[in-house]
């Protein structure tokens, strides 16, 4: 009974993944405008609002800024280049797929699990963003950088209506808002440079030779607000190579990037990084030193750009929100096979909206992002070290598949114990993936040299 | 019909971004930034899902 509803979980799984399972076809190949496109739109988003400003509460300096960005985005683009896409384009698979060969399908499953819920508190975030504008017009008492709790009833109120919204659309018309936010994507980067140079002035900019004065006396003045640590080029360097690690060292992008005609195309990311991850930071940092060290998203675009800037705080929030919120919805379902794909979408929209009301999640969203690529990096370099590695050294890849293994213990060790050693690491959380990517290839290689031999001497002395 | 609502797609992108630097150029002020902003927005979101690619990414 037991292994039969599990047979029936695994179906489903696979199911949902249907379309997917087969290598994409030649004739599905997309040219480089579309990835240019994908990127630009997915790296100007909600979060992008939240960053900048918290940069500015951390003390940063307006060289580690420029510096770090600059170097931590090109470090970024290089992974996506040189990590992610040559796989994809070679396997032309997504990663459930890729990562079921590698892991079989209970790992894979586990994966899927915790996937959902790092998206549900990644939606979380954006749906507080968005409610930071939908408050405005309520006089609504916005959190504090401190605040970990919801300081209000009627935040509480405004969360709860924007988590309702979002999750209504996600189920009913995820297609339509998908589109939507394809079409905001161009608007939406240059709502961010206008609201950020209209307020250049009040900071007393009033021409570009000002500029960098300026933004070392009173944005980036490398002084931490209250209770806030400080952040140096390393932090701002890492931060902005790791904030995506999921989807580049992490292998998530492999869904993406197995349409690209040639693996160069990964070098096409750097249109999200640098418009996303580089103006855009700086622009809302501008905006947040212009707001008086205000890191409330609504606040500080309306400051800048009036009510078009509130309502692309509330666009950019949704719009991030939402695809997040349908991915939770789809991993979840995985889990709850006699559910209906509404019922998973809105149990994850209330997990998400549970956690929108309290703060911390946009207020500390720096660590939450770090953590979240650190959490799924180690089964990205387990694919790495799988496609790459094992096969030079005589041993098997994709051997879970090869074996009909259901659950790869070299994959689920070298998950597991590469966090528990990345946790105990005495660094910051920013600092933890690089080590811990190389702790997690060392051991998934020594691991599977262990099962493989091991499996070879079995079946060496069956022989006998 | 697609040339027309793409050149107001354009005028509105332009009116979302060319007033931000006329403020910093102190030729109009944050209020008038504020309404040609909006009126720029408005713009882009009527016109541009016209012309726009829908086809969505596999």
């Amino acid at each position: 009974m037991a292994n039969g509803r599990k047979k029936g979980i695994f179906e489903r799984l696979d199911g949902l993944y249907e379309f997917d399972r087969e290598p994409v076809t030649k004739d599905k190949l997309q040219g480089a405008g579309n990835f240019i496109g994908l990127y630009a739109g997915e790296h100007v988003a909600g979060t992008e609002f939240v960053i900048g400003p918290l940069f500015v509460a951390h003390g940063v300096t307006a060289s580690a800024l420029f510096l770090g960005l600059l170097v931590g985005d090109l470090l970024a683009v290089l992974s996506w280049a040189f990590l992610t896409a040559p796989i994809a384009v070679k396997t032309r698979l997504n990663l459930y797929w890729q990562l079921k060969k590698v892991a079989g399908p209970y790992l894979t499953f586990i994966y899927n699990i915790v996937n959902a819920l790092m998206f549900c508190f990644l939606a979380g975030a954006m749906i507080s963003v968005s409610a930071t504008a939908v408050g405005l017009p309520l006089h609504m008492k916005m959190p504090t950088l401190t605040d970990m709790y919801p300081n209000s009833v009627q935040w509480v109120l405004v969360v709860l209506f924007v988590g309702l919204v979002v999750t209504t659309i996600a189920i009913l018309g995820f297609e339509k808002l998908s589109n939507f936010s394809k079409i905001s994507a161009p608007w939406m980067f240059l709502v961010f440079v206008a609201a950020g140079v209209a307020v250049l002035p009040q900071l007393g900019v009033h021409s570009a030779g000002d500029f960098w004065r300026v933004a070392n006396d009173k944005i980036w003045t490398g002084v931490p607000l209250q209770g806030q640590s400080k952040f140096t080029f390393w932090h701002v360097m890492f931060f902005a190579w790791f904030c995506n690690m999921a989807m580049h060292i992490g292998m998530s992008d492999l869904t993406i990037l197995r349409y690209a005609r040639k693996w160069q195309y990964g070098f096409l990311s750097a249109f999200g990084m640098y418009l996303g991850h580089y103006v855009a930071w700086i622009a809302s940092g501008i905006l947040c030193a212009a707001a008086l060290g205000n890191v409330a998203p609504g606040p500080i675009a309306y400051l800048g750009a009036g009510v078009a800037g509130a309502i692309t705080v509330v666009i950019a929030g949704w719009t991030t929100a939402n695809p997040t919120l349908y991915r939770a919805g789809l991993a979840l379902q995985t889990a709850t096979p006699d559910w209906k794909r509404w019922k998973v979408t809105f149990a994850a929209g209330m997990i998400t909206t549970i956690a929108a009301i309290f703060p911390a999640l946009m207020m500390r969203l720096l660590d939450f992002v770090a953590l979240y690529g650190l959490i799924l990096m180690p089964m990205g370099a387990v694919i790495f070290a799988d496609f790459w590695i094992l096969p030079r050294i005589g041993l098997k890849n994709n051997y879970a598949a090869l074996k009909q293994i259901l659950f790869s213990w070299p994959a689920a060790i070298a998950w597991g114990v590469t966090l528990i050693i990345a946790f105990l690491l005495p660094l910051e959380i920013f600092f933890k993936g690089l080590p811990g990517w190389f702790i997690a290839v060392i051991l998934f290689v020594g691991l599977s040299y262990v099962q493989q031999h091991y499996s070879r001497k079995e079946l060496a002395g069956g022989a006998i | 019909m697609k040339t027309l609502t793409k050149l107001i797609s354009v005028t509105g992108l332009g009116l979302t971004i060319v007033p931000a630097f006329l403020v910093f150029f102190q030729k109009i002020t944050l209020q008038s930034h504020y309404h040609l902003m909006l009126i720029g927005t408005i713009l882009w979101f009527i016109s541009a899902p016209f012309w726009m690619n829908k086809k969505s990414h596999g």
